[in-house]
């Protein structure tokens, strides 16, 4: 198969980009060959250039130096004869969210002189496929994530194209959706399609066929997903722990020189070993993943032990609960978008509120924070009732925003400065504040720089330092790690897992299942209700069969939907 | 980009995704039918320069029957509104009250002045000198009165005490001098002028914000039909901005109408175009919806406002911005349409304007051919 000639083949690409008077390097030199008939994911961390290679392929951007051949053409010269054979879902899918699903389709179909009579069968086909027959009369604006990807999907698949290129499909989907698209995706490189599939989720690039794996613009490695973690033979293990104490363990493992990479999953840690390192006692081996490689190798690349560690005084225990709910309601006219919520967060807890896209998640996270009442119901923060003050609740806890809302024209320190100002804080109190945050966080090497120019990691830790900047209690996540590459994800988690052993509580919002690994319980929201509550392992375990018998989070999720909707049918 | 040819099924495609736009997202239409009636209406009524009934005192030291006839002539004029005061103190007081805007004195020997033609007959005007404009049009005014009060008593009494030259006005084109006249075609100019580049700067740039725009580049779509189409679309929605316009114009502020329709249509059409092409033209450069707004506001509507001779006669710049007022498109669709409402088809002045009109209309949209590659860099 090998042997087949390359769909597409890049021969050392360069592109640069002018911003500010500045110019960066997207793609260095890369070279690389694409072969017909599979998926081939592109993977890398964010800022290592896969939107761009995407963008040159697909002839939308002209390259500085080196090649691109795309189905046998110049992407540079033939540019329009070879965007009438590609299908390009960029990473916002490219519809208008003003016209109907049908409507979005038969524009496309438009564009591409469709003949009515091979339309009305074509619309069929893609409708049926993607399951899109029922909402097709509904503006996309109105559609879920979801079918707004599936609709992208359906419009850059209309004229039948050869290669198609999907950029960062799966970033923002619930993992029922995402599964969704990859059933859909792999039945199309069964009928011949060349699929070209960017992310920055490793599990999902371990369903590719092949995977190029792209650093700082350039590929630091190619090959077959198995073959990558075939390499990694011998070096992956599970240590056991008691749930209680899995922090610290993976802490002092992550310290340790014969470890590269150690993370919590569920109440073990997953450790990979440098090359040749001993096994720890009691070590469990488990079968080496992709990700394993992508961490291995790029912990060359990167410098190590840069990683932030925060200083905290221990919290002295409060009574009570850090946040409880009780039978939290929100309408939004005659639609009830949350319907009863409980529960209860302990001091120190990592707690994870899990669920689809519009499964109420965002809702009571935002009533949570006081920034939206609750129809009925109460919920209490740090002991405050947010019905009753919602502002002295607000005082106790810090937010950190999906997008890190940064002021990315101040210099971290100003940002700083800012943050704090509005936090009340003042002269010395606010000035040894910011040095706890500069030196917690290795901020001070870039305290003038303007947070807007800096690395995506350091721009994550200047974004947790303002939300902790006045020493909250509670801390809230709103999807913090979406879309963020392992290594940064990782770091990121290191030092939510110190703050939480130091007495903070935390809540965070995630549909990324690896994220919620990190938490100690999670709280699995769907149509507005509770349907599952546990601690990671726990909510496996339901999800367990004699087919599955050792399920991941990804799994569970998708099991407990399904259940749930079968056992309430809508 | 041009190479491919035009098709016509893709064009239809993109009009009628523009037109379905249009009717859901009101954004458009409050720009293009909305607007136009908020700024004629707030301009229209808010820039009207014509006293009328302007309060003006008048002190009579003793009445007689020339002081009767004077005061009888200050009420005919349908600018002035005399009220009587008993002395000069009452009258400054009103003065400074803002009761009246001027006040006149007629002194004891007016009458035996005025008849006996030994010495004329002085006449004391006060006006408030705070708005110098207002207060030199005040003076006109009763200057104005005076003179045709002095010159019907002369007739009367058969005797020449009038001057010898008699000054007789005519205002041509606007002979009630009514400032909505000449203001409410200037504004229409305005009007087109902003929601002509507003229109398509912002429905360009909401498609490189919303990422619909690499979406198209990829299909076969050529950037010539995506223009194109846009310019259709927003030409058609344009027109009905400049019928709502031209509507209230001569509905609603009595502007006179003495052109023809089918002239002022092909202007309009002329104008817009042109419009339309330098907004497509601000979103070839700007790529999100704040910037283009703040762009379209800058580089059309500003120099239209101050440059385009419907606020500042242009006669009376200075020479080097009277050079820069050509390469403001709104000049020349001022002067056609104050020509073509207040003085008719004069075809020396809308010829000239409309072949101006059209090579605007014609260097946009080519340049605007000519930035927009397919290309996203």
């Amino acid at each position: 198969m090998d042997e087949a000639a390359p769909i597409v083949a890049i021969d050392g690409l360069v592109k640069r980009f002018l911003a500010r008077g500045r110019t960066t390097t997207a793609l260095d030199g890369l070279s690389a060959r694409i072969l017909p008939g599979r998926i081939t994911g592109i993977v890398g961390p964010d800022g290592a250039g896969k939107t761009t290679l995407m963008r040159l392929i697909a002839g939308l951007l002209l390259p500085d130096a080196g090649s691109i051949r795309v189905l046998g053409r110049d992407a540079v010269a033939e540019a329009e004869a070879i965007q009438a054979e590609i299908g390009y879902m960029p990473q916002r899918f490219g519809l208008y969210e003003e016209l109907s699903a049908a409507e979005n389709l038969a524009l496309y179909a438009d564009l591409h002189r469709i003949d009515a009579a091979a339309r009305a069968q074509r619309f069929a086909e893609l409708l049926r496929f993607t399951g899109l027959a029922p909402f097709q009369d509904r503006r996309a604006g109105k559609l879920s994530g979801g079918m707004k990807q599936k609709l992208g999907l359906a419009c850059a698949l209309l004229a039948r194209p050869r290669l198609l290129l999907l950029d960062e499909p799966s970033v923002g989907v619930d993992p029922v959706s995402r599964r969704e698209l990859w059933r859909i995706v792999e039945n199309l490189v069964g009928e011949g399609i060349t699929v070209l599939w960017s992310t920055a989720y490793l599990d999902e690039a371990e369903r590719c066929a092949e995977v190029l794996l792209i650093d700082g613009g350039t590929l630091l490695a190619a090959g077959r997903p198995a073959e990558f973690a075939a390499r990694m033979d011998g070096r992956s293990y599970a240590v056991a722990v008691p749930e209680s104490g899995r922090r610290a363990l993976q802490r002092r493992l992550a310290r340790d020189p014969a470890v590269v990479d150690a993370q919590i999953q569920g109440a073990a840690v997953r450790i990979v070993l440098a090359e040749g390192a001993p096994a720890p006692a009691g070590a469990v081996r488990v079968a080496p993943r992709l990700e394993d490689a992508f961490v291995a190798r790029l912990a060359h690349v990167r410098a190590r032990g840069e990683s932030a560690r925060p200083t905290l005084a221990a919290r002295a225990a409060a009574d009570g609960p850090a946040i409880e709910t009780r039978a939290l309601v929100r309408d939004f006219g005659s639609f009830r978008a949350v319907d009863g919520i409980s529960f209860s967060v302990a001091r120190g807890e990592v707690f994870g509120l899990l669920g689809p896209n519009g499964a109420g998640k965002s809702t009571t996270f935002k009533m949570l924070c006081g920034l939206l009442p609750p129809s009925s119901g109460t919920a209490r923060v740090a002991g405050v009732d947010l019905g009753h003050a919602p502002a002295r609740a607000r005082e106790r806890l810090g937010y950190m925003a999906q997008r890190f809302s940064l002021y990315g024209d101040l210099s971290v320190r100003e940002n700083l400065e800012f943050f704090g100002g509005a936090c009340n804080l003042r002269g010395a109190r606010l000035g040894a504040r910011i040095d706890w945050v500069l030196d917690g966080f290795g901020l001070r090497a870039v305290a003038a720089a303007l947070s807007g120019e800096l690395p995506l990691g350091y721009k994550q830790r200047l974004a947790l330092g303002c939300a902790l900047i006045h020493e909250p209690e509670i801390l809230f996540l709103d999807e913090p790690t979406s879309g963020v590459d392992p290594l940064s994800r990782r770091e990121f988690w290191s030092q939510i897992g110190l703050l939480a052993d130091h007495g903070v509580t935390v809540l965070v919002t995630s549909h990324f299942m690896e994220e919620a690994e990190y938490c100690d319980r999670l709280c699995l929201i769907y149509r507005g209700r509770t349907i599952a509550m546990g601690t990671p392992d726990g909510l496996k375990r339901r999800a367990a069969s004699a087919a599955l018998p050792d399920p991941t989070l990804d799994d569970a999720f998708v099991h407990l939907v399904a259940d749930y909707d079968r056992e309430h049918p809508p | 980009m041009s190479g491919r040819l035009i098709s016509f099924m893709r064009l239809r495609g993109l009009v009628r995704k523009e037109g379905l736009q249009i009717l859901r997202d009101p954004s458009s239409i409050i720009i293009a039918l909305i607007m136009p009636i908020v700024l004629i209406l707030l301009h229209g009524y808010g820039i009207s320069l014509d006293p009328r009934d302007v309060p003006v005192g008048v002190v009579v030291a003793r009445p007689t029957a020339d002081t009767a006839g004077l005061f009888t002539a200050l009420s005919n004029s349908p600018f002035l509104k005399p009220i009587a005061f008993a002395d000069v103190r009452e009258a400054e007081d009103a003065l400074r009250r803002r009761r009246v805007d001027g006040f006149i004195v007629l002194r004891e020997d007016f009458s035996r002045n005025a008849g006996g033609l030994a010495r004329p007959a002085p006449i004391q005007l006060v006006v408030n000198g705070v708005d110098a404009n207002s207060a030199r049009i005040l003076q006109g005014y009763v200057e104005g009165a005076v003179v045709t009060w002095v010159g019907s008593t002369a007739g009367e009494r058969r005797s020449p005490i009038a001057a010898p030259i008699a000054l007789d006005h005519r205002y041509w084109f606007n002979a009630e001098l009514r400032s909505a006249n000449f203001i409410v075609p200037g504004l229409i100019a305005m009007v087109m002028t902003l929601i002509g580049a507003l229109l398509t700067a912002m429905v360009v740039s909401r498609e490189w914000e919303r990422g619909t725009m690499e979406a198209l580049m990829v299909t076969p779509a050529s950037m010539t039909e995506i223009m194109l189409a846009k310019l259709l679309s927003y030409f058609t929605l344009g027109m009905g901005g400049m019928a709502v316009s031209v509507g209230l114009a001569i509905f609603l502020f009595g502007v006179p109408f003495r052109g023809s329709f089918a002239m002022l249509t092909v202007i309009a059409m002329t104008f817009l175009i042109a419009a339309l092409g330098m907004g497509l033209l601000i979103s070839t450069v700007a790529r999100n919806q704040f910037v283009a707004a703040q762009a379209a506001f800058v580089t059309t509507y500003m120099p239209a406002l101050m440059l385009s001779g419907f606020l500042f006669d242009i006669g009376t710049m200075p020479a080097p911005i009277q050079a820069i007022t050509h390469i403001v498109a709104a000049r020349y669709f001022v002067d056609a349409l104050q020509t073509i409402f207040l003085a008719g088809n004069v075809w020396a002045v809308l010829l000239p304007n409309l072949a101006a009109l059209a090579g605007f209309a014609v260097f946009f949209f080519v340049l605007t051919l000519w930035r927009s590659r397919g290309r996203l860099d």
